[in-house]
């Protein structure tokens, strides 16, 4: 079993809106994929039907070769499927390393013992240290969330993600809100991901887009339009006029 | 820490020597100031020995203050009705004794809690499926039907007319009720010891921090694969049987339980008493019920029909300049004091 994450012939409506019309999508494993489209193209539609945010009225998502299509979100990541959102969801009360050390605590189950001191004999503040040093947050490990800048607060937005160790990685729109001059970091980062999670990116930068994905699905108001390497995608003319050609004249 | 270690003047003294590990042992361990309400409370013992029947009183608004601050200080749920479950206690301890001649203390006071707990999952696991307004009105209602049910089943409650024929055996076969309070002032500082071990624990447990994580962000805890409504219910149970130990302890220490117990007001006043002491942080149900109940004592001596107008004016004060409560304005203080002196 290579394939990481299908969906299946998914449509959603909001009540005469289609948005989401007989989509397929196919992830592999260690995919590197990016999701375009222009805007309401219906592309965070999709990343909740597979998260389990929305549920589909037809279709269905298959996780790992199960069908987890009636799962709750939790259930979902507790089988290797995580998210990070296009606006942060962040813990602005605490430090860093607590945002970074609840995700795995909660992973590990500890959030049940309502007893023990938290975090202090296990090792998951170990492990969330390690996240933090492999995004370069290390240093800031201490500082309360809200004092943190933008840009790191998108990484530790990452980091609270891989603290589930995801087999599947959504990103919408990771480098959002983030200075053009800085997005690299976020990309770096991106990239430096562990070769076997198949990741899904939603992103607006072109350029970040072609640098980053192995492949590329185009949505257009709710269906896919095209699916290809990147060369493709580049060269589709239907592409250009659609998504590309309104994005040179916008 | 040295001069020569520039550090930008903005930032909080975030030593970058302390490390991730040592900074959540710190947050767990005793400070020596903690001992400090304990002492002030056996102190006022023999300080005050004609203020033990208000002092008992104290306690046990701390006691239910606590239980409300780990749903709303901890949590994030806020409550409008949490009196359902002091008052739920109450007449449990006072029934079981009025009707049934179940006169021990101790096993009453469990009994008091139980209850409240039951009552505690069965609403908390609907209610807890709202959230913001709906939720608050939800808990509003909850207590105002418990009201009116305790009004009719007059049979049972006194109806209007309360609750009479409480005996309260001596605690643990030796320790008699006394007309100064004494005891209930001992047995309920006991209790209370013992409520807020718990809850220390709990606040400081990956289940507490799971919570705090609910409160700044649910949906985010969904996200990282958190059972929300689970952890949500489990807290609410933990809140309501403490809640009903409060009401127990009020009911046995009075040996009288009216309508009151289950009253808007008394809902109301627990969440002016949080607010006032500082919500989410352990010691402030200690400093908002001192002080609500020495300006309750106070000015409806003074006044017994304006002293409320004196209580608003202190809650407008505190919610104006201290949004933190007293506690968190004692606590910047310090840290102002503590910074110019390094």
């Amino acid at each position: 079993m290579t394939t990481a994450l299908e969906v299946r012939s998914v449509s959603k409506n909001f009540g005469a809106l289609a948005v989401t019309q007989n989509v397929h999508l196919s992830l592999e494993r260690g995919a590197r994929h990016a999701l375009i489209g222009p805007n309401g193209a219906g592309k965070t539609t999709l990343i909740n039907l597979m998260t389990g945010l929305l549920k589909p009225d037809q279709g269905s998502i298959i996780l790992a070769g199960r069908d987890v299509t009636s799962f709750s979100q939790e259930a979902r990541v507790k089988h290797g499927l995580a998210r990070t959102f296009q606006i942060n969801q962040l813990f602005k009360g605490l430090t860093v390393i607590e945002n970074v050390a609840l995700s795995i605590s909660e992973r590990r189950m500890h959030g049940h013992d309502f007893w023990s001191p938290a975090w202090t004999k296990s090792d998951v503040l170990d492990e969330a240290m390690a996240l933090l040093e492999q995004l370069k947050l290390e240093s800031d490990a201490l500082v309360p969330m809200q004092q943190l800048p933008y840009g790191r607060q998108r990484l530790v937005e990452i980091a609270i993600t891989l603290g589930q160790q995801p087999k599947v990685l959504l990103l919408d729109e990771p480098a959002a809100g983030v200075p053009s001059a800085e997005s690299h970091i976020i990309l770096d980062a991106v990239d430096a991901l562990a070769d076997d999670i198949a990741i899904l990116i939603i992103e607006h930068d072109m350029d970040l887009v072609f640098r980053f994905a192995k492949s590329i699905t185009v949505l257009v108001r709710g269906e896919v339009l095209v699916e290809g390497t990147p060369d493709e995608i580049a060269q589709n003319a239907e592409v250009k006029a659609v998504y590309l050609g309104e994005k040179v004249n916008g | 820490m040295t001069m020569s270690e520039v550090q930008p003047p903005s930032l909080p003294t975030n030593s970058p020597k302390v490390s991730p590990t040592q900074y959540m042992h710190d947050r767990v361990r005793w400070r020596l100031s903690e001992a400090l309400p304990w002492i002030v409370a056996v102190g006022a013992f023999w300080v005050f020995p004609n203020y033990l029947v208000l002092g008992t009183q104290m306690i046990i608004m701390i006691i239910f203050a606590l239980s409300l601050d780990l749903i709303l200080g901890y949590a994030g749920i806020v409550s409008l009705g949490h009196a359902a479950y002091f008052g739920v206690g109450a007449y449990t301890t006072g029934i079981l004794s009025a009707h049934f001649g179940w006169n021990e203390p101790l096993s009453g006071l469990l009994m008091g809690g139980m209850v409240a707990g039951v009552f505690g999952f069965a609403s908390g696991w609907l209610l807890l499926r709202y959230h913001g307004l709906a939720l608050i009105m939800l808990t509003l209602a909850t207590s105002i039907m418990l009201y009116e049910f305790a009004n009719v089943a007059e049979v049972w409650t006194g109806g209007f007319d309360g609750l009479l024929g409480i005996t309260i055996d001596p605690i643990f076969g030796i320790f008699e009720s006394d007309l100064w309070g004494k005891t209930y002032y001992w047995y309920s500082l006991f209790v209370l010891f013992l409520v807020f071990l718990a809850v220390r624990r709990i606040v400081y447990s990956a289940f507490g921090r799971g919570l705090v994580g609910i409160r700044e962000n649910t949906k985010r805890m969904h996200a990282i694969g958190s059972p929300v409504h689970q952890r949500l219910v489990t807290i609410y149970v933990i809140s309501t049987i403490i809640a009903g130990f409060a009401g127990a302890l009020f009911a046995q220490s009075t040996a009288y339980v009216t309508l009151d117990v289950l009253s808007f007001s008394r809902s109301g006043t627990v969440v002016i008493v949080l607010i006032l002491g500082g919500v989410g942080r352990l010691y402030g149900a200690f400093i908002g019920s001192i002080i609500y109940m020495i300006i309750e004592d106070e000015l409806s001596r003074i006044s017994p029909e304006f002293w409320e107008f004196g209580l608003g004016l202190v809650l407008v004060l505190v919610v104006m300049f201290f949004r933190r409560g007293l506690l968190g304005a004692a606590e910047d203080a310090m840290k102002r004091i503590r910074g110019a002196s390094s």
